[in-house]
């Protein structure tokens, strides 16, 4: 978790909102420091949190988040976390008879095109249950990456229906916070990415874009993030709906500074 | 601005970014039907009952009738609650339906109709909608039925843009700058030349419309207005012109590089207190002369 992220989306992890969809972009950057901030963020918060991470081994994201002082490990002990290894389990889709669907059935079966039965374990993960001992404050998916199942033949629009259910079970029915990385190519060829970054950028409430510079690599600015508010409509703060800072990820934390005012420059 | 856009009927085309948002301008929209009287109906795709219903006061709410395609719109959750008719069939179902007084019907949006279905039949059912005729079969004829269609620009190309507003009476498409919002709006009139018409807005908490002068035209081209405006000449430190005293002093003024004939004399005279002198320079016993090696006499 960053501090001075947290200051500049007015947010600390007593205080958490619900019922938002964040989406995540990166453009000739890595956003995956995003990513790890909410992952924390929400553990934090004592939050249940269901990641669903394509991406990098559990290993992985638990190394990063010891550094930013949660337990991984701890919190999937303790029932708070629910991690779907999608490097992992997918080698159990072809070699592991299973009785039930797995969330990652669409590698198998091509002609289902749907991500159902991802859905159903997402929802089975964040579904309240009377006996557990410890309460949690609000329900949380996160999705490291999106852009993935693109990659894996599936259709935007199925991506798009998936990312609908969820928004439709744990945003209003469980009151709880949907929070999906996707890469923007920035390629005008590659539509169906164009389709699924806008469409989400349509259904979510917060968009966070990490971009890298345009004039190229620097040392001490790693790029500049946007953060747009879309709903609910503050008519009052229509001018500061849109705000841009540039940023430099340091060990264990992220510095923001206004446009043009890195330290290293002033 | 919102009766102008209304005073056609027909299909309302709202064309809108993932910056400037139009569903707050639908719901304007929607509360001024309602106000007027008219039953509307609502195709929710895209956001819950409750938060679409949010904002609105009790007398719009009561004559508002949302079809919840957004909970469960592929049977995924097996709650039996979804429309076995697809949501084309819940629109046929509005247009068949019995009430004959004016009606309005809104699409949240067009743009998840057309991602799951094909764009002919969501066409022919548009055009179904705004034209109620179309039904022959059908005993009780409606007055006048406004759709208002949301659609997300950017997720679709510019053939089906171009399709579906060949079948609107009126396009609004929505943008923005300086944080102000801007709809520029489209006319089809039968048998007319379009007429086009831009608007600068903003919408109230409570979905009414404020409408605004917009800003400045200059303001439009330059992002910052200040610039222009400012004398860069004022507060100068150094004068930018000189008078004609000025001119004659700097002029008769000679220059340290400027070699005239006078100081050409100067120079060639020898000074009178001035003596030639030599140098001279006796070697030390211990001097090293070696060039070589100057440091030899330290013996590292």
């Amino acid at each position: 978790m960053f501090p001075e992220l947290n200051n500049l989306l007015n947010t600390t992890p007593p205080g958490v909102e619900q019922g938002k969809l964040t989406l995540l972009c990166d453009a000739k950057t890595d956003g995956s420091f995003l990513v790890h901030h909410f992952l924390s963020f929400y553990l934090k918060a004592n939050c249940k949190v269901c990641f669903v991470a394509l991406v990098q081994s559990f290993s992985h994201y638990n190394i990063v988040g010891q550094k930013l002082g949660v337990s991984l490990t701890m919190a999937r002990e303790r029932g708070q976390l629910v991690f779907l290894e999608g490097l992992k389990s997918s080698v159990d889709v072809f070699f592991q008879a299973q009785e039930e669907p797995h969330p990652l059935q669409f590698l198998r079966e091509a002609s289902a095109g749907n991500l159902e039965p991802l859905y159903q374990f997402v929802r089975e993960a964040l579904k309240p249950v009377d006996n557990e001992e410890a309460t949690w404050k609000c329900p949380v998916l996160l999705v490291d990456d999106l852009s993935v199942l693109l990659s894996l033949g599936l259709g935007a629009v199925a991506v798009l229906d998936f990312i609908h259910y969820c928004r439709a079970t744990v945003c209003q029915e469980l009151k709880g916070n949907v929070v999906a990385l996707v890469h923007d190519s920035g390629d005008a060829e590659d539509e169906e990415n164009d389709i699924l970054l806008n469409g989400l950028s349509h259904q979510s409430h917060l968009i966070l874009r990490a971009e890298g510079l345009a004039t190229g690599f620097c040392k001490d600015v790693h790029g500049q993030l946007r953060i747009l508010w879309r709903r609910p409509l503050k008519p009052t703060a229509q001018r500061d709906r849109s705000l841009t800072y540039q940023y430099k990820i340091q060990d264990k934390s992220v510095s923001f500074f206004a446009k043009g005012m890195s330290p290293a420059v002033l | 601005m919102l009766d102008s856009l209304l005073a056609l009927g027909g299909l309302v085309l709202l064309r809108d970014s993932v910056e400037w948002e139009g569903r707050g301008l639908l719901k304007a929209l929607i509360k001024k039907s309602a106000l007027r009287g008219e039953q509307v109906h609502v195709l929710g795709c895209e956001v819950s009952e409750e938060e679409f219903r949010e904002g609105f006061d009790s007398c719009v709410n009561s004559r508002l009738i949302y079809y919840d395609l957004f909970r469960d719109p592929l049977s995924w959750s097996k709650t039996g609650e979804a429309f076995p008719e697809g949501p084309l069939g819940v629109l046929r179902a509005i247009c068949r339906r019995a009430d004959p007084g004016p009606a309005t019907i809104a699409l949240d949006s067009l743009s998840w109709l057309l991602l799951h279905l094909p764009c002919t039949a969501v066409c022919q059912t548009l055009h179904a909608l705004s034209h109620q005729n179309s039904y022959p079969g059908d005993s009780s004829p409606v007055k006048q039925v406004h759709v208002l269609g949301l659609l997300h620009e950017e997720l679709h190309g510019p053939g089906l843009v171009g399709v579906l507003s060949s079948l609107t009476q009126t396009e609004v498409i929505l943008g923005g700058l300086m944080g102000q919002a801007s709809a520029h709006v489209l006319f089809r009139k039968p048998q007319q030349r379009p007429t086009y018409q831009t608007s600068w807005f903003s919408i109230l908490p409570d979905f009414s419309l404020d409408l605004q002068e917009g800003p400045p035209l200059e303001s439009q081209h330059h992002p910052d207005p200040h610039t222009s405006l400012v004398d860069p000449t004022t507060h100068l430190t150094f004068n930018l012109h000189l008078s004609k005293e000025e001119r004659e002093a700097k002029d008769s003024l000679i220059l340290p590089f400027q070699f005239s004939s006078e100081k050409q004399q100067v120079l060639l005279r020898p000074a009178p207190g001035q003596a030639t002198s030599h140098i001279f320079y006796e070697p030390d016993a211990y001097d090293d002369l070696d060039q070589e090696d100057p440091d030899d006499d330290l013996d590292i």
